[in-house]
């Protein structure tokens, strides 16, 4: 079995990843994009199968992009190489609890 | 040569692909008397719920509305209605929307005969006689145009929209291509999807349509004045790596594959043509399933990455998994592993194939693993306003 630790891009304009593996701080994902390039990230968290880290910075407020489209809004400044999951990214939609 | 599939024809043209005594409860009250019947006749299938009393008239419309669909499913053979006697469905318009199948069918009242005991003896003995009925027909040989695929995602994670989901899209156009019908719903998980879907509506009129039906359910969301989250995504969604409602969307419509769409179809609606439909339901997995098979699909494909493993009492639900460590541990539940996407072993293409080969095999008799195990006690029908 491969020890590699994969990720996924799925769209060039995407910010976050979803990783296919168990990673540990000091893990090094190697990021697939979509044309088969691979963009080595050094992740210093641990990040659960199927979560997602980020590609690039992502500003608080900014928009974070997954399959090329919002999935929501970062809560916090986030870092290359963090782990981006309910902590720091929060959806803008069905939000009954915001006021109009 | 187109690809066939052996079915049940039945009298109004439909063709099944399985040949059931459908009981069906015109109200909750009548659910014992159905389940008694059920485990003593050959053959029958309990389409149990929990409405048709005590509701305002829009939604006593929708169950019988939604019953109708279900009774004049072509996977009933036959069908017995159970009533109570003081519904407020409406059995008449029930019964006679059946006659108008041809399908031989009858009915047990509870009250009528005398309580919950005379009422399963009666049943027992009707049923009996539809099960009979039905028992000698063989199947003939049908293309894809009489075939209506529901599809479905459930307990979703990250491998959904890159895995599981992908193989569903691929085998939905391989359908529509053939000149069959493939529905999706859970109008839920088009929030933060909708404007993709939109763009691929028939007319724009169907794109508004779209977007007025993602905006009612969002509205509805919105209405209790809370976050969404961990009722839409789950925390099992959340635990699978799925943080918010836009991101479970993306994935979510990869199962609707790339065709364009040809219309939105109300809840309790039987299909109205062929190509890709869009219909109004909820993501939870009792309510949608019923939907579909309202649609009156006669085979569900259902996506899942956590390990979803709800049936259908009436028509094969074939699971497809996207994660392969899921797939590995729930393999008596898991139709096909499209983890190996993930791992790199095959591609989306290879997966649809075969998922394809498995419902086109499914609408000949094969068994899914779910039907297997009869899981398909699960079902309800989803209602918009109070209990009153």
């Amino acid at each position: 079995m491969s020890e590699r630790k994969l990720a996924v891009q799925v769209q060039p304009i995407d910010n976050v990843a979803s990783i296919f593996a168990e990673v540990n701080a000091g893990d090094t994902v190697e990021v697939m994009a979509r044309n088969g390039s691979i963009d080595p990230i050094g992740v210093h968290e641990e990040i659960p199968y199927g979560h997602k880290l980020a590609l690039r910075d992502i500003p608080k407020g900014e928009t974070v992009l997954k399959y090329g489209e919002s999935i929501g809004i970062a809560t916090m400044d986030i870092k290359r190489g963090d782990y981006v999951h309910v902590h720091n990214l929060d959806s803008a939609r069905a939000r009954g609890d915001w006021k109009e | 040569m187109a690809d066939l599939f052996y079915g049940y024809e039945r009298p109004d043209g439909k063709v099944g692909s399985r040949n059931y005594v459908a009981v069906i409860p015109s109200v909750v009250c009548a659910n014992e008397v159905v389940e008694a019947i059920c485990g003593q006749v050959m053959n029958c299938r309990a389409l149990l719920h929990h409405q048709g009393c005590c509701q305002l008239p829009p939604d006593l419309e929708r169950v019988t509305d939604t019953l109708i669909s279900l009774a004049c499913h072509p996977n009933a053979g036959a069908v017995l209605v159970v009533s109570l006697g003081c519904e407020g469905t409406d059995v008449d318009r029930l019964l006679a929307a059946i006659e108008q199948t041809g399908k031989p069918y009858n009915i047990v009242r509870i009250q009528e005969i005398g309580g919950t005991a005379k009422a399963i003896a009666d049943g027992i003995q009707k049923a009996q006689r539809l099960s009979m009925a039905i028992s000698g027909m063989q199947r003939k040989a049908f293309d894809l145009t009489h075939f209506i695929m529901g599809i479905k995602c459930g307990g979703s994670d990250a491998t959904s929209g890159l895995a599981s989901n992908c193989a569903i899209g691929y085998v939905a156009d391989k359908i529509v291509d053939q000149g069959g019908t493939v529905i999706f719903g859970e109008v839920t998980e088009f929030i933060g999807a909708e404007h993709i879907l939109a763009r691929r509506g028939r007319t724009p009129e169907v794109g508004a349509k779209i977007l007025q039906k993602v905006e009612e359910m969002e509205n509805r969301a919105k209405s209790l004045g809370c976050d969404m989250r961990k009722g839409q995504p789950t925390p099992g969604n959340i635990e699978g790596g799925l943080t918010t409602i836009e991101e479970k969307s993306l994935g979510a419509i990869m199962k609707s594959g790339s065709r364009t769409i040809e219309g939105v179809l109300e809840y309790p609606e039987m299909s109205r043509g062929k190509g890709l439909w869009i219909k109004d339901t909820p993501g939870r997995e009792i309510e949608i399933l019923t939907g579909m098979a309202a649609s009156g699909a006669q085979c569900i494909t259902f996506s899942t990455g956590r390990g979803a493993p709800q049936g259908f009492p009436i028509l094969p639900v074939i699971k497809i998994c996207g994660n392969p460590n899921t797939y590995e541990r729930m393999s008596d539940d898991m139709d096909l592993n499209a983890g190996r996407i993930i791992l790199g072993e095959k591609s989306i293409e290879e997966v649809g194939e075969e998922l394809y080969a498995k419902v086109v095999r499914s609408l000949s008799g094969e068994q899914c693993k779910g039907e297997s195990i009869y899981y398909s006690k699960s079902m309800d029908i989803w209602c918009m306003g109070p209990v009153i």
